[in-house]
């Protein structure tokens, strides 16, 4: 049950630049942390995050185990036009969120 | 950053604590009353005034699109609750009325219980407790959808009994600290323990997402939490005493705002 929260202004002016903003739900157990019998949990976090216009790269970020649950990254864009923009993260045990987002420029 | 409980301070401050504490106004709150939203810190508030940045949106975003899905029997909430969790919707101030009497039952319903009662009626769910995955995320769209009206908890006088029995606990001397709710949340609420701020302990942030779980959780869960805290016994999930203290703290908070996706540290 991955889910992602993605802000940014609903219809930004071409050449503006813009914050974006996302929020992915995810545990980012860090494989450090015992449970309750006393065993090391196994480590599940995210590593990768990337974000695309049209093919292009806007943003990419490496994710590491000191970083908190549910990892929130804010990053800046300057609107190349309308068309499509594209998250995704990847992580451990194949974790992969995917989603895409229609710009609408001015 | 991933503490179980984060209370190393604990043992100082009992140590520091007078024999004979000034007597707290029996009955009612401090006055004046303080959320804990109110003593947070200026950067929390502003996380979680700011959708954008609320992290416990997710749950909310996720709760509101539960609300919709049909469950594997092919029922929804919204087939019954005609009218959307959205605020001014039917389903605006539900969260701020419960815990509410159960007649059938003659107990106290919380909002949590009432939720897990339904899909298991209605949907053929499989009961999840006050901090299951669906659960939290219902209630947390009930509760965004209720936010900023005040809390008007059932009057129901059969739940008097219940009240009073909260506050009786609320009051009772628990765990190896030897420490009663009231001791911290009535006469030293505004002070510090350890780092962190002690605050009144009114429920208007529930379910709250707080950083130290780095998730949400519901009121049972923060009652645990502190009990754990002064090393008592926690409840057991759904036990009377819980739902007592959930009764008393909701009427001793009665007017103030919920808060909807609350952030706590």
């Amino acid at each position: 049950m991955a889910r992602s929260l993605i802000h940014l202004p609903a219809n930004p002016r071409r050449g503006e630049v813009v914050e974006i903003r996302v929020t992915l739900a995810h545990a980012m157990e860090t494989g450090y942390r015992p449970d309750s019998e006393g065993r090391l949990q196994p480590r599940n976090i995210v590593t990768q995050f990337s974000c695309h216009f049209e093919g292009q790269p806007v943003f990419e970020a490496q994710l590491y185990p000191a970083i908190a649950a549910n990892p929130y990254l804010a990053f800046s864009w300057r609107v190349a036009g309308s068309g499509s923009l594209s998250f995704r993260w990847e992580g451990d045990n194949g974790f992969v969120q995917a989603e895409t987002v229609a710009v609408q420029a001015t | 950053m991933k503490l179980r409980y984060g209370w190393p301070a604990l043992a100082l401050v009992v140590l520091t604590m007078p024999g004979a504490a000034p007597a707290a106004a029996a009955g009612a709150a401090a006055e004046p009353r303080r959320t804990g939203f109110e003593d947070m810190s200026p950067a929390l508030q502003a996380m979680q005034r700011d959708e954008t940045q609320n992290p416990a949106m997710l749950w909310v975003r996720e709760g509101e699109a539960l609300w919709v899905r049909p469950a594997a029997n092919g029922r929804s909430c919204s087939g019954c609750h005609a009218g959307a969790a959205a605020p001014g919707g039917s389903l605006g101030g539900v969260a701020t009325r419960y815990p509410r009497f159960d007649a059938t039952r003659q107990r106290p319903l919380t909002l949590p219980a009432r939720i897990d009662q339904c899909r298991q009626q209605h949907q053929q769910a499989a009961p999840q407790g006050a901090d299951g995955p669906e659960l939290l995320a219902l209630a947390a769209a009930l509760a965004w959808a209720s936010r900023g009206q005040p809390l008007a908890p059932d009057p129901d006088p059969r739940l008097d009994t219940w009240q009073q029995r909260g506050q009786a606990l609320f009051r009772q001397r628990l765990g190896q600290l030897n420490l009663a709710c009231s001791h911290c949340h009535e006469q030293r609420a505004g002070l510090r323990l350890g780092g962190a701020l002690i605050p009144q302990a009114h429920p208007t942030g529930v379910p709250t997402y707080r950083l130290e779980w780095q998730g949400p959780g519901s009121l049972q869960r923060r009652l645990r939490s502190c009990l754990v805290g002064v090393r008592a016994d926690p409840f057991a999930p759904g036990a009377d005493e819980a739902l007592a203290l959930e009764v008393y703290l909701a009427r001793r908070a009665a007017g103030l705002a919920l808060e909807g996706a609350a952030v706590r540290p």
